[in-house]
């Protein structure tokens, strides 16, 4: 089997791209549930890691608790939490921002944690307190980490969010359940070339976001990696 | 639900060796072999492209690409090929593990200072001797904070392994759990995963510390380097 082929033929058959189950509809789907948990665990993560960066207490429990999530079987969590409150959108959220918070709360506290004291001081000196120390100083600086934690969780968010075709509602998933069930690798394999699309996609805003807000006196050069 | 309980201890006792302990040992064998066939790629790939440094970029890009493709659809389009086998879950596995490592061990060796490696020559060891004996001891902090990612991501990877029949604690969670509709053998899957993942890391933990004597001070490489390195997880 020519994969190159099999794709274009996938991808080129007009009905693929109307309908319910068009692939504008499962984008969407897709797109809506990793931006909601992303948007949880950014609720969840940023403010515990700011809270534990600045005050320097708590980053040990913070760590830990990131490392027991981060651990959690993904199908597990799902799974229990479908049997507990039934199919929809509960499961999936709670899966992906158990996923997703670890990353995002790491990197905020390690962010800030991680401000020069010499800077801190030089604030200090300027007579800057607490809160203003935080949001006019660690923040700015913590900014590149902060945003590297967001983008690590948005990708595996992304790619995780298939299992929402598990619980029936939907998503990119839905292509590679249902393209395994009917034996239909071309669409299994369109599948995952959508997935993977959008977490370039979303590496791609990240870097975007990245350039508009990060002060130029702070920026490495790009790397893909976790660094 | 129903009106069962969320675990029942007597159906825990009685099934201790055959599904639980039996699960359990798969669950860690898909592990390993993941891990340590991911440890030698990413050492080879991440001394050559230290080696040749434009090589660096493209596999950064690759690694990356190749970690954005949900197992499942990997697994599912490893089946064909494969068939029903551990090397179906061990694959994919294996390749993940590249995104984290890789990265690692190419910031470990460009961390060794130069006036390490320029000493190292002086006493005439050979380019080999050197990474062997100078260089890769110095990056092995770091080298063991990714792999500490990577095992705690690998084990709770192995779960998704399940839904393609591969065994491991998944499949307790799915089989055993799910399919009749009985909580028990799905929280003990979760409990038994998240202890198994944290076991390995404690091991890599006590491996470092035995290891790298000269990384024990708290602020030290290591710390950090966990720090820069957290967060790869994902299904």
């Amino acid at each position: 089997m020519n994969i190159a082929v099999a794709l274009w033929q996938w991808f080129g058959d007009p009905a693929q791209w109307t309908g319910p189950s068009g692939i504008p509809a499962r984008l969407a789907e897709h797109v809506g549930y990793s931006a909601l948990a992303l948007l949880l665990a950014a609720l969840i993560g940023v403010p515990v890691g700011l809270l534990t960066g600045h005050t320097g207490r708590g980053g040990f429990l913070t760590a830990s608790l990131a490392n027991t999530a981060r651990a959690l079987p993904t199908i597990g969590v799902l799974m229990l939490v479908v049997l507990a409150t039934g199919i929809g959108l509960l499961p999936v959220m709670a899966a992906l921002v158990a996923l997703a918070v670890p990353p995002v709360m790491v990197n905020t506290h390690e962010g800030v944690r991680g401000v020069a004291p010499e800077l801190r001081d030089a604030a200090r000196g300027m007579g800057m307190r607490g809160r203003e120390i935080l949001f006019a100083l660690e923040v700015p600086v913590a900014l590149p980490l902060i945003l590297l934690g967001l983008r690590t969780a948005a990708v595996q968010v992304v790619s995780t969010a298939t299992i929402a075709a598990y619980v029936g509602i939907g998503g990119l998933g839905r292509y590679i359940v249902d393209g395994q069930a009917r034996r239909e690798f071309d669409m299994v394999l369109g599948g995952a070339v959508l997935v993977v699309v959008l977490a370039v996609a979303v590496t791609a805003l990240f870097f975007l976001l990245r350039r508009m807000t990060v002060s130029p006196g702070l920026r490495r050069p790009w790397s893909g990696a976790a660094t | 639900m129903g009106e069962q309980p969320l675990v029942r201890w007597d159906w825990i006792a009685e099934h201790l060796a055959d599904p639980i302990g039996t699960r359990l040992l798969e669950h860690l064998q898909l592990s390993l072999a993941p891990l340590l066939i991911g440890l030698v790629t990413a050492v080879v790939l991440g001394v050559a492209c230290e080696r040749w440094r434009w090589w660096y970029p493209p596999v950064l890009v690759g690694v990356n690409v190749v970690y954005a493709i949900p197992s499942i659809a990997l697994f599912f389009l490893l089946l064909p090929y494969t068939g029903f086998g551990p090397w179906t879950a061990i694959i994919p596995l294996s390749l993940y593990t590249l995104a984290v490592l890789v990265p690692n061990v190419v910031d470990g060796l460009r961390q060794v200072p130069d006036h390490v490696r320029q000493a190292a020559t002086a006493m005439g060891f050979s380019p080999l001797r050197r990474l062997v004996q100078v260089e890769f001891p110095v990056a092995l902090p770091v080298v063991i904070a990714g792999l500490r990612v990577a095992a705690v991501s690998t084990v709770s990877m192995v779960s998704v392994a399940s839904l393609v029949g591969l065994g491991g604690l998944g499949q307790l969670i799915l089989t055993d759990g799910f399919r009749r509709q009985f909580t028990t053998p799905i929280v003990v899957g979760i409990v038994l995963s998240v202890l198994l993942a944290l076991l390995l890391d404690g091991l890599l933990v006590l491996a470092q510390r035995g290891l790298t004597p000269w990384t024990r001070d708290r602020g030290g490489a290591a710390r950090r380097a966990t720090a820069r390195t957290d967060g790869r997880s994902r299904t």
